[in-house]
Order: structure tokens, then sequence, then C-alpha cells
């Protein structure tokens, strides 16, 4: 087991090399308003985060990540382009005894800004690929932008991309979703029922609650809009599978993705940046061609992730949660900073890991 | 040495219990005053009662302080992570039926599905600049429905009771209540969603796996299950699991 005290060590020598890179180094309280994460990643945060109360400020989360903390600082008061590092615990409660420790510490790299955002994805994943380079740890990318432009650029409703992009972190509900929007899955009766209706309010039971009727009205307004709608073409389908399913090294992926971009235009873009990042992350020394890339990596973590994504994964221990991982977080900023939005892009390492594997203990 | 067994302290659970261990001839009694929590056991040797509020009942059997216990599915479930690991199911009762279920508004004529309830979820979020409020007790059971089901844009918001009166009180727009007959849900302009069945709960005999089981203890959970009709092999594996000759 490794102690408290070597991980402190490991973390400080992690920020050393972060500051080494122009990185300023900041902190973050550890009691976070609750509000502000529950708006951010839904219910679901309750599961793994420690919620605990304040008397007069109300429900706070011990920090779960620093991500969001850091952000918001960097929004109310930083120039750009910014680079920060931080060190310190974060608290991830365990509901179903997967035996994960609830409380470690982490050190992050974050770039704030830039006119170059392959670049700086590049900068970040090289930094923590030469910080960790001695354990010999496999290296996982992807990037949610290609699935994002994909969802855009289908040829449908905005009402149905917007649902897909909704839920692009919720690959079930996103199956779902594409399914009946593909015409796979039947109508059903209820749905079928009210759609038949000619007025669906006349006999309704009386309203109670807040969403008043004019909210009931302009829903099956939409309902019926889409169920005007001709059903998701079956290329269009296909090719957005084909994405979803692609993984390989990082050079056969992109002549994959260039051929789709063929039929499918609108992700043209997004694998420009795909090759402008490989290109960067070789200007870093990295090996880009030999990476792993998976398409759908990074779709079930609870981050908001919506550009390049990359984990460090110890060999043959599945055990393990990652080592390091990270990606561009665009959209968070346009959240947190009510509408403003700072290109960003991050990533975090767990120092207690990192002395684990290098002292080879299991 | 002897058995701990936990039964409901009161109300109609406790009553059915003690009807429940009676027809299979043990028979279970409060003793002392009407006021006071002490119980007695005849019918099998080495079995003491423990009458405790069936809401605590989950979280004894956990912590190995009781080694059999009786309340709701929907509690165990509730209240102990994990519950898989310390708990064993071992027979089911036949009463304290009730089904969580989601309930809505019966005036929401476009609302049938958890798919329906997520897509308003949305819509909700950005008209009123809130999340859709579900009013429950059962905040892990429901939350974990829910995620299964890729509801999003919703929070949950406690109601220890009363719950089907949050939504006309403007409290809640949805709530995630126990229910038999629905009667309550109907008569305060409810209605359940299609899919909306969350847990069927009714009252279970559990046994707990944390608890010290000696040898002695286990020729006294036989000799139980024997005079219960039980098998005993479910009962064999999990105290065998729960590490028990070593902790004996």
């Amino acid at each position: 087991m490794v102690g408290k005290a070597q991980a402190r060590a490991e973390a400080a020598r992690l920020v050393a090399h972060f500051r080494a890179a122009g990185a300023e180094e900041v902190e973050a309280d550890i009691l976070q308003p609750a509000d502000t994460l529950l708006d951010l990643y839904g219910e679901d945060i309750r599961a793994r985060a420690f919620v605990t109360h304040d008397p007069l400020s109300g429900e706070r989360m011990l920090r779960p990540d620093f991500t969001v903390p850091v952000v918001q600082m960097h929004m109310a008061q930083g120039a750009e382009p910014a680079r920060y590092t931080y060190a310190g615990e974060v608290f991830r409660r365990q509901e179903n005894g997967e035996g994960r420790a609830p409380e470690y510490i982490q050190a992050g790299y974050e770039v704030f800004g830039g006119t170059d955002p392959a670049a700086a994805d590049a900068e970040v994943f090289a930094l923590i690929a030469r910080a960790l380079a001695p354990l010999g740890l496999r290296a996982v990318t992807g990037d949610i932008g290609i699935l994002m432009a994909a969802v855009r650029g289908l040829d449908t409703s905005e009402r149905r991309k917007a649902a897909l992009l909704r839920h692009i972190w919720r690959p079930r509900r996103f199956r779902a979703l594409l399914e009946r929007y593909g015409g796979k899955a039947p109508v059903p009766p209820a749905r079928a029922a009210l759609l038949a209706s000619s007025d669906p309010l006349a006999d309704a039971p009386p309203l109670v609650g807040l969403r008043g009727r004019e909210e009931i009205e302009a829903r099956i307004e939409a309902l019926r809009e889409d169920a005007a709608l001709p059903p998701l073409g079956a290329g269009e389908v296909a090719l957005l599978d084909e994405i979803l399913s692609l993984r390989g090294r990082s050079d056969a992926a992109l002549g994959k993705l260039r051929e789709i971009a063929a039929e499918m235009p609108a992700v043209s873009k997004a694998v420009d940046g795909l090759e402008r990042r490989l290109e960067a992350l070789e200007r870093r020394g990295i090996e880009a061609g030999a990476l792993a890339f998976e398409a759908s990596h990074g779709r079930t973590t609870m981050e908001y992730y919506d550009g390049f994504v990359f984990a460090f994964h110890a060999e043959g221990r599945p055990e393990l949660p990652p080592v390091a991982s990270g990606g561009r977080y665009d959209a968070l900023t346009a959240v947190l900073g009510r509408g403003r939005s700072i290109p960003a892009v991050g990533g975090v390492i767990r120092p207690g890991l990192v002395v684990q594997l290098r002292e080879g203990e299991t | 040495m002897s058995l701990r067994l936990g039964v409901p302290s009161k109300g109609r659970l406790m009553e059915k219990t003690f009807e429940w261990f009676g027809e299979r001839g043990i028979r279970l009694r409060r003793t002392g005053s009407e006021r006071e929590y002490a119980g007695a056991v005849e019918g099998v040797e080495g079995v003491s009662l423990v009458l405790l509020s069936a809401g605590e009942i989950p979280r004894e059997l956990a912590a190995g302080r009781i080694h059999l216990g009786v309340t709701g599915i929907d509690m165990v479930r509730e209240k102990v992570p994990a519950w898989q690991d310390r708990i064993t199911e071992l027979a089911p009762l036949g009463f304290g039926r009730a089904d969580l279920v989601i309930a809505v508004p019966a005036g929401w004529v476009d609302v049938d599905t958890l798919d329906d309830l997520d897509a308003v979820a949305a819509a909700f979020r950005k008209a009123h600049g809130f999340r859709l409020r579900i009013a429950t007790k059962y905040h892990r059971l429901v939350r974990e429905f829910l995620r299964e089901a890729g509801v999003a844009d919703y929070q949950l918001v406690d109601s220890q009771g009363a719950t089907e009166g949050t939504v006309k009180n403007l409290t809640a727009e949805a709530v995630a209540d126990i229910t038999s007959t629905g009667e309550t849900l109907r008569a305060n302009h409810l209605k359940v969603l299609s899919d909306g069945l969350v847990l069927r709960s009714q009252a279970m005999l559990f046994l707990s796996n944390e608890a010290q089981w000696g040898p002695e203890e286990r020729e006294i959970l036989n000799g139980l299950l024997e005079k219960l009709g039980l098998p005993s092999g479910g009962a064999d594996a999990a105290v065998r699991h729960s590490g028990a000759i070593t902790k004996s």
C-alpha cells in the first residue's frame, strides 16, 4: 500500500514538471458548492461525490475533481492563454463496493485559450506522457468532437440532433434514440394513440403541478412534427455506426475517417482537426500514428469532454483505474461561463498509482 | 449463544410476521408491558427475538448485529450499499407487497414512458431554469433506476411522507413512491409511467452474512430452517461465504 506521504511527494514532483512547462500553481477549496456540480453533472454525481451540509451556505460537496473550480477561477480572473497546475485530494464515493479508494491525490495540468487547439491537445498529452514514460503505460485516445460533428451533420431536424447530442455521454440512451429516429423501434402504443387523437387534451384529467397546459401542447406539437419527419437514412446511420465502433491505430483510423468524410462531409473539419493533432503530437516527439484510437473513448465517463480524450492504463492490470486521463472540454467552459466559452484542455495523474507501479507493488 | 432474529416492533408488519412464524409452529410474542420492546420465541431452541423499527433492520443486518431479520425488500436495497455482499434473501413472506413506481400528473397526456419523462425533463429545465423535481424517500433506488434508463435533467427532492401531495403543492413535478393499489396516486391526480416500475417489494426473511456464524449458530439456524420448511442451501452458502468458520 502506498502511503499518502509518498503520493504527496510524487505529486510535488509532477507539479514541478508542469511548472517547468510554464504552468502557474493554483489551489482549490475542498468544499465546493453542490448546486454547481449538480447542475453540471446531474443527480448521478450524488452517487459519486460526498455531500455535506454547511449551516449557512447549504449543500456542499467534497471536491470530486479540480476541473470545475479551476475553470471558475480562470473565468473570474484569468488572462489568456493560461496554464495551471495543481495537486491535492479528490473524494469519490464508492456505492457498489468496487473496492476503489474514496480519497486519493490528483496532480493536474490545464491549458486555457490559445488559437491552436491541436497544439494545446498535443502539449497536454505529451507532457503527461513524458512524466509517465518510465512506467511503460498503454495510451488510448479518442475524439468526441468527431462523433458530435457526425450527429450535427445528420439530415434531420434540429430537435432530433439536439436530443442525440444531449445523450452523447449515455450510450444506451443514444442508441435507443438512434433506433427510434431510424424507424427501427416501433412507436409505443400510448404515443401512437396520442398522435392519432385530434384533440388529446379534450378529456384530459385535471392537471396538477407546475408544468402547464401550454407546455404539454408545445410537446404534442413537437411530437406531431417529429412523426411527420422521414426516418434517418440507413446510409447515415451506418456511417454513424462505423464511427462509433472505430478503433485501431491512429493512422489507420484517420484513413478510415477520411473515407467516411467523403460520404459525410460534416465530419471533415473534425477529421482535419484529428490530423492536425497527430502532426502536433509528432512534433512533440510522440509516435502518433501508432497511438490507439477509439472513437467512442470517453463516452461513459461523467466528464464534459467534447473533443480530444485520452487515458493511460497499466498494461495487464485491468483492475486498476487509469493512471492518467484527460481531454478537451470547451463545452464545460461555456456552461460555467454563462455563454462565454474558452478553449480548454487538461489532464490529471494519480501520483499514488505512479508510485505503486514504479515500485512494482501489486 | 443464541441466534438473534430482528422483527418489526409494531403495526401490521409485526402482526403479519408473527402470523407467518406462527403458521410454521414458531410462536413469536411481545413480553412485558405494551410499551416495552421485549419479546420471546417458543417452538425452537436458541433463538432470541429483537424488536426493531422496520427501517433499522437493514442496518442491523448489514452490521451483523442480528443474524436474521424481517423487513421489506425495498428497505434493504435502499439502505444497504452493495447489499448482496452482506445480506442474503432467505424467503419471501407473501405480505407487505408494494411497488416502488415513478408517477407523473395524470394530466400529462403526452407522457407515458421514461423516454417521455426524459424529454419533458429537458424541456422543463429550459422553460423553468431548474431540473425537474422528483419527490421520493428512495433516493438510491430511484437514482440507479433513472441512470440505467438514461434519464437526465431531473433532481430528487426528499419527501419522507405525504409524497403524493408534493406535485399539487408545487414542490415537485413527479414522485417516486411505494404503492400497493395505486389509489392514493389516483386520488392525487397522478398516474404511473408504463415502464416506471422501479422495484416490486414485499416482506422478506433476510440472513446477515456478517453476523457471527459459529458451529452453534449454524446448528440453531439449521433447526430453525427445517421447522420453517426452508431449504438450507442458500443459507449455507451465505454463511460459508461470510467466512464464518474463521470468525467463530
